[in-house]
Order: structure tokens, then sequence, then C-alpha cells
């Protein structure tokens, strides 16, 4: 019969918090960012059947990194509360802010009582009606809420990510802009990311009802192609062509990712030139 | 006294009430060389009035799906509205939408679920047709009151209408019909279906109400619109006129 050791409040929380930072930092990145459309949430996941992103409901998606059971299992929960709350009341009832609520409730209830915290963060994000705008909620382990305007970083070596992107995230840019930034940013100065290596999703207001959408590894291959594609329109072509060599040289390492185009040299792909041309246009692959 | 001499008032609506709702529609549902084509009037009744005239008996049930409901009004679309939500449930948490059998026996388990109602007059029985993703063609199911399920091979009709629509059907039917071909068959059957019996709508042009007609192919379901119904249905008109 050993004695119990005291251990003060501070320290037990100090001991989960970092047991569950270290694990969602050995896990990869995921970010949503807000682009003309709606909002593309992409994660590295060398995985095709295993899922960081999906649908909630309508307007609403839902991202994860970190333990894979323990963030699935808030997903299908997400899912069965937003189902039943719009089977009960309406499908306008159903928003972002009150699920990232609930989630925040179980992660900080969890990190709290129980032995081990969840070593996940989770982002929701909804994509706004007409008029209203987009909104990110990011979730962390211990049940903090964050919302954020531009866009989200989860998982792991997220402040270097986030500052990649600070310095790359424009607002109202294209899909295939925003994907090109986000993309460079995942990577980072070392590593170019290929189609293969990502997962990406959108919730975009241009799908009808159900906004969310999976983009397939060719369309995003297809989208990451620094030189625009045939049969996309002639304002993309113009907007990235008159681009000038970027301050962030990395960029153009993702052009190689799905066909080597006869173009050299850097490729400006965060395209803050032609944010005013019709977003409708981006959509023309998938 | 009154009730003595079978004069009751209150007692002969009751009984009306429960026998008159179900089967006060037509629905038909045909399969043709893309897949399937789904078509339903508009009219609602209650007894001998007409209680709603925009009804939408066929329903989406999902990207490859539809669902067509004769029978007690209330009950029916709560039954479509749960079925579109299981279906739209299933597919999120399990990442990938359920194969047409898996859909059709859930709706088959919903209607065996209605049963006590059924027994008591509100019966539900619907038609459920998509394009089966597995095997590259539209398949057709028809239901009864306890949940049975029935396959068919060509089309199927429900309702009060169905007689007079299936008849239709039944004549101008044969293996790969067109999308054109098809849709002018059950815009045919539906004129027919509401020419003999008063429980079904026809086209209503004063108003602008035209018959919820859509296929179901390999790029999903598609409603079709009221102007090319309307177009269609001047054709069909004129042809009844001429003979």
């Amino acid at each position: 019969m050993s004695m119990p050791y005291y251990v003060s409040p501070e320290q037990v929380m100090k001991d989960r918090a970092d047991y569950a930072r270290k694990g969602i930092a050995r896990g990869r990145a995921l970010v949503g960012a807000i682009y003309a459309d709606g909002v593309a949430i992409v994660a590295e996941n060398p995985s095709n059947t295993l899922r960081k992103v999906s649908e909630i409901y309508d307007r609403i998606a839902f991202g994860g990194v970190g333990r894979y059971n323990e963030f699935d299992q808030l997903r299908v929960a997400g899912v069965r509360a937003a189902d039943l709350k719009g089977y009960q009341y309406s499908r306008h009832d159903v928003d972002a802010r009150s699920l990232a609520n609930n989630y925040a409730q179980i992660l900080g209830q969890i990190f709290t009582h129980e032995m081990k915290p969840m070593e996940i963060e989770i982002l929701v994000a909804e994509v706004g009606r007409t008029g209203m705008p987009e909104q990110l909620f990011h979730i962390l382990y211990d049940g903090t809420v964050m919302d954020e305007k531009r866009f989200s970083v989860l998982g792991g070596d997220a402040d270097a990510i986030t500052g990649r992107m600070n310095s790359t995230w424009t607002a109202g840019a294209s899909l295939k802009a925003t994907l090109s930034t986000v993309t460079a940013a995942l990577g980072g100065p070392e590593r170019s990311l290929k189609a293969e290596d990502l997962e990406v999703a959108l919730l975009t207001r241009l799908n009808g009802r159900r906004c969310f959408q999976r983009l397939t590894d060719e369309q995003v291959a297809l989208l990451l192609l620094a030189e625009p594609a045939a049969e996309s329109t002639a304002t993309d072509e113009s907007g990235l062509e008159s681009g000038s060599p970027t301050e962030s040289g990395d960029t153009s390492e993702s052009t190689e990712a799905a066909e080597p185009t006869p173009s050299s040299g850097p490729v400006e792909l965060a395209g803050d030139e032609h944010s005013d041309s019709p977003p409708i246009s981006e959509a023309d692959p998938i | 006294m009154m009730r003595r001499l079978g004069l009751d008032p209150f007692n002969s609506i009751h009984a009306d009430s429960s026998l008159a709702v179900p089967h006060a529609t037509t629905c038909v549902a045909v399969r043709y060389a893309d897949g399937v084509v789904m078509a339903g009037d508009r009219r609602a009744t209650s007894g001998n009035l007409i209680s709603h005239r925009t009804m939408e008996k066929v329903a989406q049930a999902d990207r490859h799906s539809a669902v067509a409901i004769a029978g007690t009004a209330g009950p029916a679309m709560e039954m479509v509205k749960l079925f579109q939500l299981q279906l739209e449930h299933y597919e999120k948490v399990e990442g990938q939408a359920l194969s047409l059998d898996g859909k059709a026996n859930q709706l088959s388990a919903m209607v065996r679920g209605n049963l006590p109602a059924a027994m008591q007059g509100m019966v539900v029985v619907p038609i459920f047709a998509g394009y089966d993703l597995l095997s590259d063609v539209g398949r057709l199911f028809t239901y009864d009151v306890t949940g049975g399920r029935y396959e068919e091979t060509e089309y199927v009709a429900t309702g009060s209408g169905s007689l007079h629509a299936g008849t239709v059907i039944k004549l101008g039917f044969r293996e790969g019909l067109s999308r054109d071909e098809v849709v002018n068959l059950v815009l045919r059957a539906l004129w027919e279906a509401a020419d003999a019996d008063s429980a079904t709508g026809g086209p209503d042009v004063r108003r602008g109400i035209y018959p919820v007609v859509a296929t179901i192919a390999a790029e999903g379901y598609v409603r079709l619109d009221d102007e090319e119904l309307k177009t269609r249905y001047e054709t069909i008109i004129a042809e009844a006129t001429r003979s």
C-alpha cells in the first residue's frame, strides 16, 4: 500500500496538455482556407480511404487531425447530431457554431475528467448562405474554440504553416490559387506535395443544397498545374500568366506534381492579381 | 335517434375519410435505355374534394434514386423525409452511399413499420426507382402495405389511376426506349389516368402546374422543367383532339 502522492492540478493539466500536444504534433497537418466560393480544406493524407475531411451537413464540413479513431468518433457524433436536429426542426437550424460548441464541450469534459485527453484537433467549417461570411471553428484537444476569419491550420508543424499562410493567403482568391497557396504552405520550402499526398475537399456554394465536395487526385493535379489546362477559360490564363516571379519561390515546386510543363522558372500561384476574375470558371474542371 | 336510423353525420364522416384517403393518386416509373423515368400527378384529395394542387409525390431520395408515394399524405411525406434522411445519414457516416438494393430494403422496413397505421386506414405504398451503380442499369421496386418488396423489370404504376396509366404504358412499352419516347409515354399515361380518374390531376395550364417527371440515369436524378412538360403536353393535347 503506497501513499498517494500529491500532484498539483496545474501539473496534471500541464502533463495532459503536453501529452495531447505531442500526439497531435506527430500527425500531418490540415488547412482550411476561405476562398472565393467557400472553404477549401486540404489535408496531408497519403491514404485514399481513411479520411480526415468529411461532410457533416449541407453547409458544414469536418476536419480532424491526430488519432484517427478519436476524431472519427466525434465526426460520427457530429453527423448524428446535425441530422437529428435538421430532421427535428429544420435544415436551416443546423449551424456550425452550435456544433463547434458541442465538440468543445465533449473535448473539454474528456480533457478534465479522463486519464487520457483526446490527441486531436478539429475544424468545423461552414459556408455562409448568400451574403453571409464563411465560418471556421478550430477546436483544440482541451475544448478551446477559436473562431478564425481567414484560414485554420491544424496538426503538426502548425506554427510554421500558419506563418507561411499569413504571407501568401489573399482574400477572395480563386480555388486554383488557394489550393496552390495551401499546398505550398503545407509542404514548406523543402518538400513539394503531389496530388496523391493530399486529401482535398470543398464546401462551395456553387453546389446547391449539399455544398460538400471531394476532389479526386486527378482534379487536384489539374488544379495544381502551374499552366492552366487547355480547357480552362481565358480569364484564368491571363491571370496566371501575368504573374510576376513570386516572393515564395517554393510554390513552383508543386507544379511538377502532375505533369512536367514546358514553362520554366517560378510561376506566381498565389493569385492576388486575378482575384476579381469570375470565380465560377475555377469549378469547370471539377 | 339519428344514430339508430343510421343518419349520424359524424359517424359517416369518420367512415368516409378513412376509406377515401388512400390511393388518390397516380405515379408511374418506367425503365428506358439510360435508366428509369418516374412521374406523378400533383393532386391531393380528401374525400371528393381537392385539398392540394401542387403536391409533389415524386421525391428525390438521393443522387441516384427517387421514391413516389401513393396513400395518406401525412405519413407518406413523413416516410419520404425520413427515408431521405436515412440515405444521407448512411452516406455521410460510412463515407459511401448505400447500394440500390440496400436502399430498397431500407424502404421496405419503413413500410413494414407503418403496418399498424396502415391497419387503421393510413396506408402508404411507395414505388422506388433508381440507377444501380454496381450493375449500371435502372431498376424499379414496388411495395405492398406489409413491406413486401417486388422488383419489376419494365414499369410500375401505383395509385387510383394506376389501371389506366398502367395500360397506356403497357401498350407503349418496349425495351430500350429513348428518353424522349419514355417521357412522352409517361405523360400520356398520366393524361389518360387524369382523364378517367377523378383523384388524379391533369396538367393545369392556367396555374402552370405540371406533373413531376424525373429521369434517373448514371449522372443522377434530373427533374424535367415545366417548360419542357408544357411543350410536350401541347403536343399530346393536339394529338388527343385530332383523334
